[in-house]
């Protein structure tokens, strides 16, 4: 039972990390059709930001940094090598993977190529125990983490005009243009939106792994990509509840037969696309 | 004249849609543009609101409007009605028409036209009938004071009394603001229209009054290959 439990919640908060990043890359390739290789760098930028604040400002000012660090890298991004190609879809793909390889090697460069263990405040390492289990609490901050974002990204859509814009924008941009709405700006809104969710993942992330390294952002990318993909593209709640079964599957199958959970998260990839090809929902909110 | 075409040419996929029209859109009243299907009506509407890339001049308003942005066009006075009716299914009524709110809307004439809609903010859009989705993209503009509407075929695929009901709104409309529209039921085009503007081979076939072009059964048989 507390094996359960523990897998249960450390899923969970493996769940959480995915959740974070396919947020933003769910709402940004449903917005402006862009699939975007370099969203692993803001997880990046975000743990390494945290990393280097860390010593000068403290854990919660640290993170804060990152994510706003993300946030603009993510803004930088948009406007300087997205928005000249938009509907120019191979070209965004070419350029994204290009910087997502540079971003990584200029990492490498700056903080070196080897994993460097990430500052975990003293309250994080504490456990609790949940129905018979000992659970670190760096799992209970990442979903806490996760479901607030969650729910702020909910509120934001719901209730927000540019919240409105998206949702819209997401069935038809075209439209919205027509109503004499500049659906760029909402563009840029939501990539600092899904960099700043991406760099949250990677400072807690960074608690969760206890090190970090500059290829940390990309392989958690492709699981992401996953998630957004049997979410369905575009949706919210799709990535959350696809976050959700990956990652319980991916730790329940892993413990139970070691490497197995990869090729089982792939299964279920193929099985969705082959009974709901557009993914779980096709909701926005 | 509010919206005049010189020479507007217009490529799709290496196609020549478009070959070089020209025709003025009076300031009051409406313009109606007719021809087969396929001529490139749609395209000469998106041509207008920059949706599709076109060569040669576009003037609104004595002011050049090639090349400007759609967004900006809408909002410096192009109202468009698209062909399909392109609701955001998705939203409500209320928020589809809070979407296309732009500066001091007039909820009071949109719900005063079409009076189901006030009846029915909360249920998502998608979820309208055809005729009530119409009325959605047709109020979604006139709740802003536009200088110019296009309009693409608001009655198509609606049942009789729902055509009737459509263009009874677009007269009332087009006493307040001009109209370009693109309608196929010519009962619908002798109601409303005054000019007309036929499209045929990508080019300009005939303009004049639509009472004109209607009274003579042969040059509308030639023209849009219909008898009535
Ligand atoms: N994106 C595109 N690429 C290639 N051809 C296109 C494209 N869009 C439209 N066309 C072609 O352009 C021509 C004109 O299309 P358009 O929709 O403007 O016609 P229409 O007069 O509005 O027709 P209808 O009366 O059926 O609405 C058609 O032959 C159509 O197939
Ligand atoms: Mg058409």
């Amino acid at each position: 039972m507390s094996t359960i439990v523990l897998l249960a919640i450390t899923g969970l908060g493996l769940a959480a990390l995915y959740f974070l990043v396919a947020s933003g890359l769910s709402l940004v390739f449903g917005l402006a059709d862009v699939l975007n290789f370099a969203h692993g760098l803001f997880l990046s930028i975000g743990a390494y930001g945290t990393w280097w604040a860390y010593p000068h400002v403290g854990f919660v000012a640290a993170v804060a940094f990152g994510v706003v660090v993300g946030a603009l890298a993510a803004v930088l991004v948009e406007l300087v090598l997205i928005r000249p190609l938009y509907k120019r879809t191979i070209e965004q793909v070419l350029v994204t993977v290009g910087l997502s390889l540079a971003g990584v090697a200029l990492l490498q460069a700056t903080f070196g190529a080897d994993a460097r263990p990430f500052p975990r405040p003293q309250w994080t390492q504490h456990v609790l125990s949940i129905g018979g289990a000992l659970v670190p609490v760096d799992r209970i901050l990442l979903i806490v983490a996760a479901l607030g974002v969650l729910g702020a990204l909910l509120g934001f859509l719901r209730w927000t005009r540019y919240g409105l814009i998206v949702r819209a924008g997401v069935e038809n941009r075209e439209m919205v243009t027509a109503l004499g709405i500049d659906v760029r700006k909402a563009f840029t809104l939501v990539f600092a939106i899904g960099g700043a969710a991406a760099a949250l993942a990677g400072a807690l992330g960074g608690v969760y792994l206890g090190s970090i390294s500059p290829t940390t952002g990309a392989s958690l990318l492709i699981f992401a990509f996953i998630v957004v993909v049997i979410g369905g593209m575009g949706s919210v709640i799709g990535s959350a509840v696809a976050a959700v079964a990956v990652g319980l599957l991916q730790q329940f199958v892993n413990y139970y037969s070691t490497g197995m959970g990869d090729i089982c998260v792939v299964a279920l990839l193929a099985v969705v696309l082959l009974v709901r090809p557009g993914g779980l929902t096709r909701r926005t909110a | 004249m509010i919206l005049s075409l010189k020479d507007v040419s217009v490529r799709l996929s290496g196609l020549h849609i478009l070959q070089g029209i020209s025709f003025d859109v009076a300031a009051s009243g409406i313009t109606v543009l007719l021809g087969r299907n396929g001529v490139g009506k749609t395209t000469t509407l998106r041509a207008i609101l920059g949706l599709a890339p076109a060569t040669g001049s576009l003037t609104f308003e004595g002011q050049s409007i090639a090349g400007q942005r759609t967004h900006r066009l809408v909002q410096s006075g192009l109202g468009y009605v698209p062909e399909d009716r392109c609701v955001f299914a998705g939203l409500t009524v209320a928020e589809n028409l809070r979407l296309a709110a732009l500066r001091e809307p007039n909820y009071d004439l949109v719900f005063e036209l079409f009076p189901v809609l006030k009846q029915r903010l909360s249920q998502t859009a998608g979820s309208l009938s055809g005729g009530q989705q119409q009325m959605l993209s047709l109020g979604r503009v006139l709740l802003n004071s536009h200088k110019l509407l296009l309009v693409d075929e608001p009655t198509k695929g609606l049942a009789p009394k729902v055509v009737t009901e459509v263009a009874v709104a677009l007269e009332l409309v087009s006493q307040r603001v001009p109209v370009l529209l693109v309608e196929q039921n010519l009962a619908v085009v002798r109601r409303l229209a005054a000019d007309a503007v036929v499209l045929a081979s990508g080019r300009v076939a005939w303009t004049g009054s639509a009472t004109t072009l209607l009274g003579d059964a042969s040059l509308t048989k030639s023209l849009l290959g219909v008898g009535h």
